[in-house]
């Protein structure tokens, strides 16, 4: 079995030091390719400095879909060499690779030159100093253009898009840049991309944050509060400025305590509402966490992970937070935990999770990470989706309200503020079926099944996991993981390979009889995860019958699971 | 505040009182403070479902279980964050939090400076005992450097917070400071608590019967009816504070900050901000 290297996408690293410009340029050229036709992907590297450090942005091309990183860089466009090394495990580059750099860069660093990529120097930074207020970021674009065979046009319009038609004087430089910087691209012949089809549907260009933010706005959010921390600030951003065009406020809080608190208010008043955070943040509000949960307050909780334990790498992805998600709240405490799938997975996972949390009057934790959250994809608009979402609560004139009653469901009417006879405290004591505090065991007991029950007697529905192929070799994975290993099984599925794939978008509660059906026949099972713990591979050993065959693929961040090696697990595990 | 009908209604303080019956030790302060609450409410004619009482944790924040308005005993020390979120959520309430000098000066302390500084409309009543009482006798912020307890043998040698100077330091718009040991007394200081719009501030001194066996009797000597007016002067107000012995009872400051509360700007369905994303 040999792999077919796909022949519709380009990678393409744009490097240079932190404030010069990367990050812009590479959505420039992003947004520049969507508008020809493409199909994008950019993700953001970033050392921990504000400004002055390492910055890389990178792109991904296609004439098809695509949401996952490519396992190698055709073209690598390097500013300056400035802490360029601290990215080499990052940019993977060979000797079908071209590597582009500045003249005057200086000595180039080891790991370029082993790659053994061809090289092509072109005096970028002196270029920009002969067009007046020229920047250096937009002559490495019109190179860029010219390499991949994207027009400049294309280029100088996302330009204009982005810093406006007001300002004409920038637009004439850049536009000038870009043309200069075309011609001096380098003579070599790199794989161009293939046209792509006129498009058959609106496009759309979203980060994961964003959609994110639009899902939860869709599922009808009314309130945030939230506290700044990366990589899950933008989520707050996008929110502060569309919550209040749709009837909704967001707060800043002062901490996260804060803010998980404000949302349990918020809710509490009626609100469906929402807090993003990362792996630190989500620490502190794990208390606060029991309480929606023992008092039945419908919230969203996203965390947008990142490399841990404590401060970690505040810049780059892991998945490791699945374990104090899942097992983090002290007590018995049933809630739901899920995982956007891919980027354009966000907004429906995130409209889904609040249906989910006003359904069940239960916290949701939404696990997203930085590798959704902070990339950008160019994708088909997304189908809208409706989920019937609504809070129950008392109808009409009510006598004797109780507020925690045992139902059939486990779900109870819930009654807010300004309802007349729906008055009643709600409380982190165990308490009765009207709320009031008590300690007594059937109390206790009564309360405790109930809420297990609101889980285990709600109908998931098919949105729990997407599974598809049949074969006895299986791959189990979840969250940010999930496209990497969808593209690396497509191939091996095109060399042969019969090959199952589970992608699980619900977390918790556990579906065991979903996942015991979808492991039918299945003999052996790849448990791919990116957690140096094997956090995923010990939730399901803990909660799920698996095949006695199963192999862990435990892959800690910060790297990206890429493709071709998910493909290596793949091709390994389908060896008798 | 907000909800005073155009038609009043007759209420009497009854109509705030659940059947849940207090935990609190006999004689403890706390429980003037709820029929302080209670009477409040009847004399601003609030009708009970459009009042929250909102707390953390400890003896004083038990109270919202045994009022007939909606309440939240949520986690220690975090009440004033949830009533922020509930209030800005929801301003057509009237939210009420009630806390103790650990729940609110210590864990929540932090919550404290914002809420003052944010000054969202809410009214915050925190029973003083200078002491933990429902964890048996532990010093508080407000505890004297000298009380002796098992956890701090000799005392904490530690100098008390001073709540009011902080709060007024941090924006609140309101501070008043009440005994337990006049009922009447807290009733009025609650209501215009409750009438002044933003973040208002009663320190109720609330004796401690088991753990603080000597308050109720000094504090009833002690208290004194604040001499100076009211003031609207925040460095006045300022000058005040600093030399307060800590029993001057009354409305000790009463600002003009307008209170924060963020509100929709429009009512579109979330389709509206489809076209930032199109290509």
């Amino acid at each position: 079995m040999t792999r077919s290297i796909p022949s519709t996408s380009l990678s393409i690293a744009l490097t240079g030091s932190g404030g010069a410009g990367v990050m812009t340029a590479g959505q420039t050229l992003l947004d520049a390719a969507a508008s020809c036709g493409f199909y994008g992907l950019m993700t953001r590297s970033t050392g921990p400095q504000i400004r002055g450090g390492e910055a890389a942005a990178m792109i991904r091309l296609s004439s098809k879909p695509v949401q996952s990183p490519g396992d190698r860089f055709d073209i690598l466009l390097a500013l300056d060499f400035e802490n360029i090394q601290r990215f080499a495990a990052e940019l993977p580059l060979d000797s079908a690779s071209l590597i582009v750099a500045d003249s005057a860069a200086g000595e180039m660093p080891g790991f370029l030159k082993d790659s053994g990529a061809a090289v092509g120097l072109v005096p970028m930074a002196k270029l920009a100093k002969g067009v007046p207020g020229g920047r250096v970021s937009m002559i490495a674009l019109g190179v860029l253009a010219r390499l991949l065979g994207l027009p400049e046009s294309a280029i100088v319009a996302a330009v204009a898009a982005s810093i406006g038609r007001k300002k004409p004087e920038a637009l004439a430089a850049s536009e000038k840049a870009v043309l200069i910087g075309a011609e001096a691209a380098p003579q070599v012949s790199v794989a161009k991309l293939a046209q792509p089809s006129a498009p058959s549907q609106r496009r759309w260009s979203i980060t994961g944050n964003e959609a994110t933010g639009f899902g939860a706005l869709k599922g009808g959010v009314k309130f945030v509060g939230g506290y700044p921390i990366t990589p899950a600030t933008e989520i707050l951003e996008w929110m502060a400025h569309a919550l209040p065009q749709c009837g909704g406020v967001l707060m800043q809080a002062e901490d996260e305590l804060a803010s998980i608190n404000m949302i349990i208010g918020a809710s509490y008043g009626g609100a469906p509402s929402l807090t993003a955070t990362a792996g630190p943040g989500l620490s502190l509000m794990i208390e606060s966490l029991g309480l929606a949960v023992a008092a039945e307050i419908p919230l969203v909780v996203v965390d947008v992970m990142r490399s841990g334990p404590s401060t970690g790498i505040a810049t780059k992805s892991e998945q490791s937070d699945l374990n104090i998600a899942v097992y983090g709240l002290h007590g018995d405490a049933p809630h739901v935990v899920t995982a956007p799938l891919s980027v354009a997975d966000c907004l429906v996972t995130a409209q889904w999770s609040v249906h989910l949390a006003e359904s069940l009057q239960t916290p949701v934790i939404m696990l997203s990470d930085q590798s959704l959250g902070q990339a950008r994809v160019v994708i088909d608009r997304p189908d809208d989706v409706v989920f019937p979402t609504k809070r129950l609560v008392p109808e009409g004139p009510v006598d004797g309200y109780e507020r925690y009653v045992l139902t059939e469901s486990g779900v109870s009417p819930m009654a807010v503020p300004g309802f007349a006879g729906g008055q009643h405290t709600a409380d982190g004591l165990t308490h009765n079926a009207r709320g009031a505090p008590s300690s007594q065991a059937s109390d206790h007991v009564g309360q405790l099944d109930k809420r297990q029950r609101k889980l285990d007697a709600f109908d998931f529905g098919e949105r729990w996991a997407e599974i598809d192929g049949e074969g006895e070799l299986a791959v189990l994975t979840w969250g940010s993981s999930s496209e990497p290993l969808r593209e690396a099984i497509a191939e091996a599925r095109a060399c042969g390979v019969k090959v199952k794939r589970i992608a699980l978008r619900l977390i918790a509660p556990a579906q065991p009889a979903r996942l015991a059906a979808a492991l039918a026949g299945v003999k052996r099972v790849l448990v791919v995860e990116q957690s140096h713990a094997g956090q995923f591979w010990r939730y399901l050993r803990a909660n799920y019958d698996l095949p006695a065959d199963v192999v862990p693929i435990r892959c800690p961040g910060p790297l990206p699971i890429r493709p071709g090696e998910a493909f290596a697990h793949i091709q390994e595990g389908a060896r008798a | 505040m907000n909800m005073i009908p155009a038609a009043e209604k007759a209420f009497k303080p009854a109509d705030y009182k659940s059947t849940v019956k207090p935990v609190w030790c006999p004689g403890c302060g706390d429980h003037s403070v709820l029929l302080a609450f209670q009477r409040a409410l009847a004399e601003l004619a609030l009708p009970p479902e459009e009042v929250a009482v909102v707390s953390g944790i400890g003896c004083s924040s038990r109270i919202p279980a045994y009022t007939n308005c909606y309440g939240f005993h949520g986690v220690h020390g975090r009440s004033l964050a949830l009533a922020s979120g509930l209030k800005v959520a929801r301003p057509d309430l009237t939210v009420l939090v009630a806390s103790g000098d650990g729940d609110g000066f210590s864990i929540g302390g932090n919550h404290f400076l914002h809420a003052c500084r944010r000054n969202i409309d809410l009214t915050y009543v925190v029973m003083d005992n200078r002491i933990y009482g429902m964890t048996k006798g532990q010093p508080s912020p407000t505890t004297e450097p000298d009380w002796d307890t098992a956890i701090a043998p000799g005392g904490t040698g530690l100098s008390p917070f001073h709540p009011l100077v902080i709060a007024l330091a941090s924006g609140a718009n309101f501070i008043a400071r009440g005994f337990s040991g006049d009922v009447g007394g807290c009733a009025r200081l609650i209501v215009e608590a409750i009438k002044t719009p933003g973040f208002s501030f009663v320190q109720i001194l609330s004796p401690c019967v088991t753990f603080r066996k000597d308050q109720q009797k000094a504090w009833k000597t002690l208290v004194h009816e604040a001499i100076v007016p009211e003031t609207d002067d925040p460095a006045r107000a300022a000058r005040r504070l600093m030399t307060d012995d800590g029993f001057n009872v009354g409305v000790l400051y009463r600002g003009k900050r307008q209170p924060y509360q963020p509100k929709p700007l429009a009512s579109f369905a979330p389709s509206h901000l489809e076209s930032e994303f199109a290509v």
